[in-house]
């Protein structure tokens, strides 16, 4: 496969994932709003900002509904949701005859869609309209890529791009609200924090996942291991850093490429670490020592699937 | 100046607005009466209810849709997509014509390559002044760097695409060849296919010779032109990308052929040997089927600011390692005022009488022609040597008088750059109309040839049609589409 195609599959996904992440933290704060709360409005805004990483060009003016509609519309920002869509879109258009028809065609409806609802303004119950319909045009697309595209090299390029996003903006969004922490850890959360967390846990999708296996009673500890350490969970770290290395695994299988010890060894070593390490380790090492690694290594990751598959030096590969 | 149709036909609701000029009609003779070919296609057509062409036309539309034949169209709402405008009716050519055609292109693609052999090395044929020296060196697409450059085979123009035109005796000639990068065969593939579908009764009844063995033909063309050495040689389809209008026919020829589509930036040189770059390492290439210009293939050997091709491509190139396909220059032979010589290339190198004559043509920078046509602007048609897509011409009747002034101007500045040929009153084929209805159109016809070890070309092309009424112009960027082309076997 050539290079330039497995970059264009890779990032098709990986914006995809991301539109899909901001679209469910924006829902989900804006249906906390309705709640009265001690957490005010600026502060649990600012955390939706630190969890997407700060986005440029985007500021907290007091308005949540301006912050949610730059954080959707915002042309001049690279991570508001129209921009990763259409980056999405680029990037399979120019692959066009690599990915199916169907896929081309869902991803331009939830194109078109996104772009016609830019153009309108919206109030906050058409918000509440709107936001779920991408993550349904998104959950189309996935859905659609694996019942028409051969599961070959190009699909596990596309595995890689979204994983390696859902495993980093994970973690991100830990470590934010891990500094909200107020209590010791084993102990259950009061009635005013209980919504913050189901929060959380709705924003990885995790609610009810969570509570089938722990009930719904939400401590800290609990939930982070959920997050960080369930290995059934396709949201929790672990889970998406084991498709992470299986499909780094099986594009080494087809594509025969030599120069990938160290690729795999990182990305091995950060599975193992999470197959094998308990929450008490995590502890011990500090939640947000430990979730500040995984996302050095994801970004390790990105750097080295780079090096090995698509930027590598014409010395090295003319060496092989 | 135009007639209607005998009474036999004028009757017939469908034909009611069907008239002959002085153009030859593809489906009535001069007085009216069918041409033979033509009988079966007319009663089916009739014989079906009107809703039922409709519905067909209709199923046609949604399957290039569906197929995304589809052109974007850029403006208010970004990505919208058209498909590619065409009739449903096929153009149906005699095997006689046919064999004419084809004997007469074969010579053509011959002699042409053996044009651009000598003048790349001996320059016989400038020697002895048959062709004037000064209109090759002069012309924009002559390149220095191809001098006593040895191509396998002797093959610089492997993928050819010659205008065809029907005069009003019948007879078919040469309007231009596409030397370069000629484009629009996957219309003729697909509109073959969807057409297939879409009347398949007639299609059987007809006895239509195949077509479907255009990217087989094409791919063995490519193989045998692979440098020395190479027994399997590794051969890609370079792009100019997404951006470019002919686009959707790289990915599928590519598709069809089974081979890579590349861009320039997935192309490496090193130590003059070009690779790809996968996912697997660098894998070489043998040969490329560019469907780049020259000018922006190499940006360290033409035009720097290009970001479309591999800088050290024309290196690669000179040292023999890859092919490239058409080779760089070939668009010298297709310059328009060179065009005008082609017959006497063609008795030069074969000592043979041209089968497929040229349209009168005249050179600007002959200062007798020059006053001629300055004079009869309004009568003819005026052309831009460099040019193609229907772009920087003058169509002399239907032009404005300051049109004919800018013109004027333009060709007093620079005769080099211009030539001149007679209005044509070339042929006109059965239309199927909105309402219904069918009409005349005026058509051309742009067959394909490949040269490799062989020469090959597949029976029919690509008929453009000027949908508008009265258009003298088939270009798809002026509002022209295509139709299916059938050449009979008998």
């Amino acid at each position: 496969m050539l290079s330039r195609v497995s970059d264009s599959l890779y990032w098709t996904s990986r914006y995809l994932e991301r539109a899909e992440h901001t679209v469910r933290l924006l829902d989900v704060n804006l249906g906390l709003m309705l709640d009265r709360s001690q957490t005010s409005a600026e502060r649990r805004w600012q955390r939706v900002l630190a969890a997407l990483g700060n986005p440029s060009h985007i500021e907290w003016t007091g308005d949540a509904y301006k912050l949610v509609q730059a954080l959707c519309f915002d042309p001049a920002s690279p991570a508001s949701v129209v921009n990763c869509i259409v980056s999405a879109r680029e990037n399979a258009r120019q692959i066009r005859e690599e990915i199916s028809t169907e896929q081309w065609q869902r991803l331009n409806r939830l194109f078109h869609d996104v772009s016609r609802a830019r153009t309108e303004l919206y109030s906050d119950l058409q918000f509440a309209e709107f936001l779920p319909t991408v993550i349904d045009g998104v959950h189309l697309f996935q859905g659609v890529t694996d019942t028409t595209l051969s599961h070959g090299e190009g699909w596990q390029f596309l595995q890689v791009g979204r994983f390696l996003e859902r495993a980093s903006a994970t973690a991100l969004l830990l470590d934010v609200y891990h500094r909200e922490v107020i209590r010791s850890p084993e102990e259950s959360v009061d009635a005013y924090e209980y919504l913050e967390w189901v929060g959380m846990l709705r924003s990885c999708t995790a609610f009810e996942a969570y509570c089938k296996v722990y009930t719904a009673d939400l401590t800290y500890e609990r939930m982070l291991e959920f997050l960080l350490l369930n290995p059934d969970f396709p949201h929790s770290i672990r889970y998406s850093i084991d498709q992470l290395h299986r499909s780094l695994n099986a594009i080494q299988q087809e594509s025969h490429q030599q120069n990938i010890e160290e690729l795999m060894r990182v990305s091995g070593k950060l599975r193992t670490l999470l197959s094998y390490d308990q929450i008490s380790d995590v502890f011990a090492a500090g939640p947000g020592v430990y979730l500040r690694r995984i996302l050095r290594e994801c970004h390790h990751i990105h750097n080295l699937v780079y090096e090995v598959y698509i930027h590598y030096s014409v010395q090295t590969a003319l060496a092989q | 100046m135009s007639t209607t149709l005998p009474l036999k036909h004028s009757q017939n609701p469908m034909l009611r607005s069907y008239s002959l000029d002085r153009a030859y009609d593809e489906m009535f003779g001069e007085g009216g009466e069918i041409r033979p070919q033509y009988e079966a296609l007319l009663k089916v057509l009739t014989s079906l209810p009107p809703e039922e062409l409709q519905r067909r036309k209709h199923y046609a539309d949604v399957s290039f849709l569906m197929q995304g034949i589809t052109f974007t169209v850029y403006g208010q709402e970004e990505g919208t997509e058209r498909i590619f405008p065409y009739d449903l009716l096929p153009r149906l050519i005699s095997g006689e014509d046919w064999e004419r055609i084809e004997r007469g292109l074969t010579q053509r693609i011959t002699a042409l390559n053996l044009f651009l052999h000598d003048v790349y090395h001996e320059g016989k044929i400038l020697a002895e002044g048959v062709v004037p020296r000064e209109i090759v060196y002069s012309c924009q697409h002559f390149r220095r760097q191809m001098r006593g450059l040895q191509v396998p085979r002797n093959v610089y123009v492997a993928v050819a695409g010659t205008d065809l035109l029907r005069l009003e005796s019948g007879e078919f000639v040469v309007l231009e060849d596409n030397l370069r990068v000629p484009s629009g065969v996957s219309y003729m593939l697909n509109n073959r296919r969807v057409l297939k579908r879409t009347l398949p009764h007639l299609f059987r009844s007809y006895g239509v010779r195949p077509i479907e063995n255009y990217t087989q033909a094409l791919l063995g063309t490519l193989r045998s032109l692979a440098p020395e050495g190479r027994p399997e040689p590794s051969i890609v389809l370079l792009t100019p990308g997404v951006y470019n209008s002919a686009y959707f026919e790289h990915t599928y020829l590519a598709r069809q052929m089974g081979i890579e589509l590349v861009e320039g930036r997935d192309l490496v040189i090193h130590d003059n040997v070009v690779y790809m770059r996968t996912t697997g390492g660098l894998r070489r290439v043998d040969v490329i089927y560019r469907r780049v210009d020259d000018d922006f293939i190499d940006p360290l050997s033409f035009r720097a600011d290009s970001i479309l091709g591999a800088p050290g491509l024309f290196n690669a190139y000179r040292a023999g390692n890859v092919t490239l396909a058409n080779a760089f220059g070939t668009g010298v032979a297709d310059d328009k005022a060179i065009y005008a010589y082609v017959p006497q290339i063609i008795r030069f190198y074969l000592s043979q009488e041209p089968i497929l004559n040229n349209v009168e043509t005249y050179i600007l920078a002959d200062p007798k022609q020059r006053q001629h046509v300055l004079c009869n602007l309004d009568k003819l048609v005026v052309k831009a040597v460099g040019e193609s897509g229907g772009y920087g011409m003058l169509i002399g009747p239907q032009s404005t008088a300051e049109e004919r002034e800018e013109f004027r101007q333009l060709i007093e500045a620079n005769p080099r750059n211009y030539i001149a040929q007679p209005t044509l009153a070339f042929s006109r084929a059965p239309c199927f109309q909105e309402d219904g209805s069918i009409e005349p159109r005026h058509v051309d016809l742009r067959p394909y040839i490949l040269f490799g070890d062989k020469v090959t070309i597949v029976p029919g092309g690509l008929t453009r049609v000027a949908l508008r009424k009265g258009s003298l112009v088939v270009n798809s960027s002026q509002g022209g589409g295509s139709k299916d082309t059938w050449v009979l076997s008998q």
